[in-house]
């Protein structure tokens, strides 16, 4: 527990001292930042390998008891395998952000700023990771929300970061508002808030759809799930180190972690499941088909995160916890390679455009190389991790499919099938990123060029897991992976991919999907922020003008009122405003006469 | 023993306000700033100790009557008497380098301390007339505050805002003295103490719903509690810093105190009668207060309708009438006495530097032209939005929780329909600070700020101010044990419950 608690002090430590030692001593800013991630890399690896070497390692600390006048709130912690396995991840990316981030925002006038909120953003996710207190695990989950708003908001110059910002931090203080109503009923059923309480518990409370909805809320905010997704697509306009850790890997995963640790308590809840299930699909899906028409490579990268998140629920959907896990370890480690690798990109081209880029794959090497094994994974490729990720959730399906169990067999059928055609458009976006950005001819005369080691040296280290860690899998028994299944996706895959390829192969310069039918629908992202505008943003500001309106009234009311019934009494005060205090002096007597009287009356 | 501390208390800040007023001019002068810190330096440790020792006093004063001059402290009281010690205190230290634009600085340093007793005599006093008397000798130092040492600019002028403010809690006063005589004179004493041991035994149902009628106008007048609010913008508009920053940070916490002290134990079926109106006001103010702070101009204005909507969540929490609910009121009391005392602090210091707090005026690029002061504002902002982990948080939750399972006769549904509403609330509030933070710190500067030479951030001044108000707020935020533990077993006895 000691090495838990390095882990979470180390990096609120350094970001203190690197925002206090920002304008004083700004050579520290990146070593102090690097340190702390370092460090808590470090403490984290202590119960991971306890894990590994086969120890049973559930630790917990007990802090303090705060009463509340009902439940009360333990600020408690707790560590188990998962717990070690996700905090481990959270740490790798972390550093390997830091350090990338010493190279890809060198000479960024706020790199204090923006080094402090990275690090206070892992304590932040590494005590939702630990938490055992749903109150505990809260505050993280919050303060997570909060670096993510400052960090979308890093360049606040621009326009499109300042809105991006705040419609981040407001969607997902939406789901929140109903996360906290859970928590709520989590308590009042288990009269505790104890995670691994209510966990032991949960057989004893069956059904519980309600709760768990409402839990849900702040999932599918956090995890940017249908219908309140479309903050992440536009949060990419966050500095991209930032997209790596907080909107791939880390952050946007923790909606997935917390059904996972609440898992019993879902599995009891079959409604709920459905409805995780139908959320799960229509995100999934709609997250690929609206990255196939992405120009910008990070939002393609943002609406595939989108995907690949539901595929993590999808799998809780439909019975499978450690499929989910499985697939949330190996996305935060492709999908942190594959944004750091656009990063890389970006940082060359200086646009964030395919249609500018093209012909990198001879100028940036390593950029490519890594990029592919990223790609390679997210398309779902063997033997690359997310292969093996991948088919553990369409295992899972097809088993709730054939033979029932927590979950319907219907939504196991409604997995199996959108996951399989949403497979098939994976491979498609895919294949057109990696064409798009790498092969053909350099545009625009473009002078790209590979990006400097402190970038290159963290794109290496995340390709290995992305490549290898597929196979960490392979010896559980309780993931499924069947063989038509894995052959028929992997058939869908190239097809997918194939299809782009044919299109970009005869005119390779340009989109090869921009002559799709209703490619501007998809580009748009189904247009569900228009009517988002049009639904909550417009009212919204009419009640403001209405509210504003009346209160200017009602106080102009007031204020006549009291001018007119009320001369005498107001030339009575304003008598005061000479300063004189007797005056004031001679009303506070005429007060206390009235009270004397007051009594004498009533006696 | 020790029967002589919380008089010292009172008399302390009393006395240096009398000092400043007999000095000859010239010496008043060139001391006042400094013996104003003296003197709330002494208080903030003798409030420490009195918090700390929880000492009382009960002699007689007006035998004829049965009044008593009976003080003292408990769980609920000491924090508040700590606040008011602290944000008095930085406000003094404020004025050593930070001063309005219409000196008279003996005069305008006695009045804070003249506010003061009335703020701490408040939340000692055992008996009610003392009490009401407390109440009211705040009225004029802050009438003084915003009439003299205002911004004259206002729509109107500071004088009307004043003035409209005076009226307007004069009036809630004559309102809630009946209801403390009708209760004292009924039950036959008007000891706080006696009254909360008996919980309203004594007195008719009548009575009672009469007398909590009477107190909640009163008490609801100075929160404010929506649709009574209209005195508090102008007056936050007009008065200077350090009378906003003591608006915000204690008088309104008097109300809710009041509430929770008073109307709740002592008349509790005017209590069960009157909570599910309450609670629907109390949501009304937090959603009007959100939407309204989201059609302001005025910077000050804003805050001061973000004080509508905050308040609305305290009066939620008390109208629930839980122990839960009522932890949770006198929380958010506290924290919005830090995080709103600091947001008008940091306003105060914004619109000294531009002379305008109008949103279209100051422009966006705060962050840019002055870092330290956007910085702190994105901090307050933050903390004002109720983000776990500060203080803000804690409150507003338990009164939420304390909507979704409200104490025993009231309805159910009801009250989950109130948080459900109170819930969208939060989202406005998260919606309307990143607003201002959007519109105030982010972007860039107009050319007229970047060419004025004597706009400058932050001060070491300022910040050594501010600094302590930023360490409390992240302290209760990460620790709520220290002030839950301390109201829980207070409330519990207020509200009847052993245990």
């Amino acid at each position: 527990m000691t090495a838990i608690l390095i882990a979470l002090l180390a990096p609120t430590v350094a970001a203190v001292v690197g925002l206090l030692l920002g304008p004083v001593r700004p050579r520290l800013v990146v070593p102090v930042a690097v340190a702390g991630a370092a460090v808590a890399l470090l403490a984290v690896c202590v119960p991971a390998l306890r894990l590994v070497a086969g120890n049973d390692i559930v630790a917990r600390l007990h802090l303090a008891t705060v009463p509340t006048g009902a439940v009360p709130i333990g600020l408690d912690l707790r560590v188990d395998g998962t717990a070690a396995l996700v905090a481990v991840a959270v740490a790798c990316v972390a550093l390997a952000v830091q350090v990338y981030s010493a190279g890809y925002l060198r000479g960024d006038p706020r790199y204090s700023s923006y080094a402090a909120l990275v690090s206070l953003f892992t304590a932040a996710m590494l005590l939702v990771v630990v938490a055992d207190d749903l109150f505990v695990l809260l505050i993280g989950w919050e303060v997570m929300g909060v670096c993510s708003y400052f960090l979308v908001g890093h360049h606040w110059e621009q326009e499109g970061s300042r809105s991006a910002a705040v419609k981040a931090f407001v969607t997902t203080r939406l789901g929140d508002v109903g996360f906290l109503f859970g928590i709520f009923a989590l308590g009042h059923v288990f009269g505790t808030f104890s995670i691994h309480r209510i966990v032991s518990a949960a057989p004893e409370h069956p059904g519980l759809t309600i709760a768990t909805l409402l839990l849900l809320c702040g999932v599918v905010g956090k995890s940017a799930q249908f219908p309140l997704h479309t903050w992440l697509p536009d949060a990419m306009a966050g500095p991209t180190p930032v997209s790596a850790l907080i909107h791939a890997a880390t952050m946007v995963a923790a909606g997935i972690y917390l059904v996972v640790r609440l898992y019993d308590v879902y599995l009891l809840a079959p409604t709920t499941l459905a409805v995780m299930a139908v959320i799960a699909c229509i995100t999934m899906l709609g997250g690929a088909l609206a990255a196939l028409a992405q120009d910008d490579i990070k939002r393609v990268l943002a609406y595939s995160t989108v995907s690949q998140l539901a595929y993590m629920l999808a799998a809780l959907a439909v019975g499978s916890s450690l499929a989910s896990t499985f697939h949330l370890l190996t996305h935060a480690a492709f999908k942190a390679l594959l944004f750091l690798a656009a990063g890389s990109v970006i940082h060359a081209v200086g646009t964030n455009r395919m249609a500018d880029m093209g012909g990198l794959r001879r100028l940036m090497p390593v950029t490519f190389a890594t990029m592919t094994v990223g790609l390679a994974a997210l398309a779902g490729l063997p033997p690359f991790a997310g292969f093996f990720s991948k088919e553990a959730v369409l295992g899972a399906a097809e088993e709730t499919a054939r033979h029932g169990g927590a979950a319907a067999t219907w939504t196991g059928w409604l997995v199996l099938v959108v996951g399989l055609i949403t497979v098939t458009v994976t491979g498609a976006y895919v294949a057109r990123l990696w064409l798009m950005t790498f092969f053909g001819q350099p545009r625009r005369g473009v002078a790209a060029h590979e990006s400097p080691a402190v970038m290159r040296w963290p794109l290496v280290l995340l390709a290995v897991p992305a490549a290898l860690l597929g196979f960490a899998g392979l010896g559980q028994p309780k993931l499924h992976i069947g063989l038509v299944t894995s052959v028929l996706s992997l058939v869908l895959t190239v097809a997918g991919m194939a299809t782009v390829w044919r299109a970009w192969t005869r005119a390779p310069s340009t989109d090869p999907t921009a002559g799709l039918p209703g490619h501007g629908l998809l580009l748009h992202g189904f247009r569900v922020d228009d009517l988002y505008d049009r639904v909550v943003v417009r009212p919204v500001r009419l009640a403001a003008r209405a509210v504003g309106w009346t209160d200017d009234q009602v106080v102009e009311g007031a204020v006549l009122g009291t001018g007119r019934g009320a001369v005498a009494l107001s030339a009575l005060v304003a008598r005061t405003q000479s300063g004189n205090v007797t005056t004031y002096l001679t009303g506070l007597l005429a007060g206390v006469l009235l009270l004397v009287a007051g009594l004498v009356v009533f006696t | 023993m020790s029967h002589w501390l919380i008089p010292l208390l009172l008399a302390v800040p009393l006395l240096g306000a009398v000092a400043l007023l007999v000095l000859p001019g010239a010496v008043a002068e060139h001391v006042a700033t400094r013996l104003g810190v003296v003197v709330s330096a002494a208080t903030l440790a003798l409030s420490a100790v009195v918090a700390a020792t929880a000492p009382s006093t009960n002699v007689s004063w007006v035998p004829e009557l049965g009044i008593r001059f009976h003080l003292g402290t408990d769980g609920i009281s000491s924090p508040l008497l700590l606040l008011t010690a602290f944000l008095t205190l930085l406000c003094t230290v404020l004025l050593l380098r930070v001063q309005p634009e219409a000196l008279r600085l003996p005069a305008l340093v006695g009045v804070v301390l003249l506010l003061e007793v009335g703020m701490l005599g408040t939340f000692v006093a055992q008996d009610l007339l003392l009490f009401f008397v407390f109440f009211e000798v705040v009225l004029a130092p802050m009438w003084f505050l915003i009439a003299v040492w205002g911004d004259d600019k206002v729509p109107g002028g500071r004088v009307r805002a004043a003035n409209i403010f005076i009226l307007y809690t004069l009036l809630g006063s004559a309102v809630m003295l009946l209801g403390i005589l009708l209760i004292g004179l009924r039950a036959g004493t008007f000891d706080m103490v006696a009254l909360t041991a008996r919980a309203g035994s004594g007195l008719g149902h009548s009575t009672q719903l009469l007398a909590f009628a009477a107190l909640a106008i009163g008490f609801a007048i100075k929160t404010p509690m929506w649709p009574l609010h209209s005195w508090l913008p102008g007056a936050h508009t007009a008065a200077p810093t350090v009378g906003s920053v003591l608006l915000a940070g204690v008088l309104l916490k008097m109300g809710t105190y009041g509430l929770v002290r008073i109307a709740l134990p002592m008349v509790p079926q005017g209590a069960h009668t009157f909570a599910p109106f309450l609670g629907a006001l109390a949501v009304a103010g937090i959603v009007y207060g959100a939407l309204a702070c989201l059609a302001q101009r005025d910077l000050k204005r804003l805050i001061a309708f973000s004080s509508v909507g905050h308040m609305g969540f305290v009066l939620l929490g008390i109208s629930t009438l839980t122990p839960v609910g009522v932890n949770g009121a006198l929380y958010a009391n506290l924290a919005h006495g830090l995080i709103t005392g600091l947001l008008f602090f940091l306003v105060g210091a914004i619109k000294d530097r531009h002379h305008t707090a109008d949103l279209e005026l100051l422009g966006g690029g705060l962050y840019q032209r002055m870092p330290r002061l956007g910085a702190l504002l994105a901090f307050a902002a933050v903390a004002s939005v109720g983000l776990p982990g500060l203080a803000g948080f804690w409150g507003e939750m338990l009164s939420l929780y304390g909507a979704f399972d409200p104490g025993a006769d009231l309805s159910r549904g009801y009250y989950l329909v109130l948080m459900t509403i109170a819930g969208t609330g939060v989202v406005l509030t998260t919606l309307y600070f990143v607003n201002v933070l959007r519109r105030v710190a982010q972007g860039t500067s107009f050319q007229v700020w970047r060419d004025a030479v004597l706009l400058r951030d932050a001060t070491t001044h300022e910040l050594v101010v501010w600094s302590p108000v930023v360490v409390l707020v992240v302290a209760l935020g990460l620790w709520p044990g220290w002030l839950l533990s301390a109201s829980d077993p207070v409330v519990r006895r207020l509200l009847g419950m052993s245990g």
